[in-house]
């Protein structure tokens, strides 16, 4: 499914000429483990009130997320064709207002970890045992949005919610070691007092055990640091960030596409 | 006259509609004491999230509990609350259309000794450039309790302005708040004083003077900037010619710019503004302030009798 999901992308952003394949694709796996075993949701339902909730705070890849809500039967999948075309219900960045299944408008970094704090709390107080999912991506981490709400998550004690970094290490203009260091990563999540674990976001099996994981843990938040590759699937645009926010030409999707028969 | 605290009234108001309605929460960022929202988190403390000094998460925050059903009231100084967050502001909840209530405190040059840096004098600019955002500034502290009401029982995100000094009470004790009806404070024909917030006592005040000197003054509160009460606008312009708009906030874009858009496309009539014009305020006492920066009666007196003499 998520070599299906991979096709979606590329084929959806070479038709829509724009978009950000590359933070879609490194993000791929974890977005069908999620849709595809771990949410409890209804696509028929999406407001169904003890439905799982998945934020995409790095809201460039909504590609992916389109893809997967289309294939678990949120919208038809022929409607991947409108994104980011005029009156399209799939905006260019993800849009609560907009699409069947999206919880949050994002776009400009570092708000979603905040945004799943009040959608954990309110679970709180409605004592419902809905968990709260929330996909970052590491270079958004530099914005420091991101570590007030690290610091209030786990003030809060909310073990309600599992946060997943796509530490695909690259970002716009290049690796985020080279723009702006975040290592030692998992121990900064350590030391804002919240459970680590840290995985191959590519190993299914790796994602789903640590969901169960961070499930388990009590008294404080799980951040599931996965360690990915921009563009994981299509060899030229893995660790090529020049595919971050640029589609690949149609020539450039029928090689992608290819690797991913 | 009579002077209350709004933001008194705003903390005991919040307590009422806590008991009323379960769904009510409150965020503050380390300022309760100073917003009286304290009164809240003492009586409901599970309905009560300080966020210490993170506007920005606050402001997501509040989306992500609006998001999941709550009617959330954020409450902050009125600078934090506007350039702190703003982006949080625009992508949270006015592109959204998200049930927060930002009620903010201390907002204009009243806050006084603190100086510039804590001078909300640009908040009306930055929440009336968001659609979506319906945006109150009370006259007084009853006004404040009926805009505070109305905020929690209708859907979409508010900005709310209150004052850091007490208020001047300039409405009896029945009055009704209906929100986007903009109010005649006083009648007349020769022209109209359109003030919001603090500068509505001051706006009678220059008409009871004006009124000695022969000048028949109307005075309109245009307690809600958003969406504007037009018709109120269009009606001073042609039945009294020439008007006057007075606020404590910069000369850009707050309710002086929304009144003239509306007088330049329905009716252009000779205007004056009272406000700070496009400068920060120093360290002062409140009144000492107001007056060095052009914003008491005398002030708007002056500016309509210019006013009225380019009719």
């Amino acid at each position: 499914m998520a070599k299906k999901l991979r096709r979606h992308v590329i084929t959806m952003t070479a038709t829509a000429g724009s978009g950000h394949p590359g933070g879609s694709l490194s993000a791929a796996d974890i977005i069908t483990a999620l849709y595809f075993k771990v949410l409890r949701h209804n696509p028929k339902n999406p407001q169904w009130s003890d439905r799982d909730r998945f934020i995409l705070s790095k809201g460039h890849a909504a590609p992916i997320l389109y893809a997967a809500l289309a294939e678990t039967g949120y919208f038809p999948v022929a409607e991947l064709a409108t994104l980011r075309k005029l009156d399209s219900r799939l905006q260019g960045h993800a849009d609560r207002k907009f699409t069947p299944g999206v919880e949050m408008s994002a776009g400009s970094l570092g708000m979603g970890l905040s945004f799943a704090i009040g959608v954990a709390l309110a679970a709180r107080l409605d004592s419902k045992t809905y968990r709260t999912y929330v996909l970052l991506s590491d270079g958004e981490c530099e914005e420091g949005q991101t570590w007030e709400a690290a610091l209030s998550a786990a003030h809060f004690k909310l073990d309600n919610l599992t946060a997943i970094v796509d530490c695909n290490g690259m970002q716009l203009s290049g690796w985020t070691r080279d723009i702006m260091n975040l290592e030692p990563f998992t121990r900064k999540w350590q030391a804002f007092g919240w459970h680590t674990i840290d995985i191959d976001g590519h190993n299914f099996d790796q994602i789903l055990f640590a969901c169960q994981e961070a499930e388990k843990k009590k008294g404080k938040p799980t951040v599931i640091v996965a360690h990915t590759i921009k563009g994981k699937g299509v060899s030229f645009m893995e660790n090529n960030a020049a595919f971050h926010g640029k589609a690949p030409t149609w020539e450039e999707a029928e090689r992608a596409l290819k690797e991913l028969e | 006259m009579a002077e209350a605290s709004t933001r008194e009234t705003y903390g005991k108001t919040l307590v009422e509609l806590g008991r009323q309605n379960e769904d009510i929460v409150v965020l503050d960022a380390d300022l309760s004491p100073s917003t009286m929202t304290s009164f809240f988190a003492r009586e409901f403390p599970d309905r009560f999230f300080d966020c210490g000094l993170e506007e920005q998460n606050m402001v997501s925050i509040a989306a992500g509990l609006a998001a999941s059903g709550k009617i959330v009231f954020v409450s902050s100084f009125a600078i934090f609350a506007s350039c702190r967050c703003f982006d949080q502001l625009r992508l949270c909840l006015s592109q959204p259309e998200l049930n927060v209530k930002i009620v903010a405190t201390h907002g204009g040059i009243t806050v006084g000794e603190d100086g510039a840096s804590h001078h909300a004098i640009e908040d009306l600019a930055l929440y009336c450039a968001l659609p979506g955002f319906t945006i109150v500034v009370p006259a007084d502290a009853i006004e404040a309790a009926g805009a505070v009401r109305v905020a929690a029982s209708d859907h979409g995100p508010f900005y709310i302005r209150l004052s850091r000094p007490k208020t001047a009470i300039v409405y009896p004790k029945g009055y009704h708040f209906t929100l986007g009806k903009a109010v005649t404070m006083r009648q007349g024909t020769d022209a109209t004083v359109i003030a919001v917030g603090i500068m509505v006592a001051k706006a009678l005040e220059a008409a009871d003077i004006l009124a000695r000197q022969g000048i028949d003054c109307r005075v309109i509160n245009m307690h809600t900037l958003k969406p504007l009460d037009d018709a109120a606008v269009v009606k001073a312009a042609s039945e009294t010619g020439a008007i006057v708009v007075a606020e404590e906030h910069l000369a850009q874009g707050g309710l002086g710019s929304r009144v003239a858009q509306t007088t330049a496309r329905e009716n252009p009539v000779p205007m004056e503004f009272v406000n700070l014009g496009d400068r920060y305020a120093l360290s002062g006492k409140a009144e000492e302030l107001l007056r060095r920066y052009g914003l008491t009666a005398r002030d708007i007196e002056e500016s309509v009798k210019s006013v009225v003499k380019r009719k």
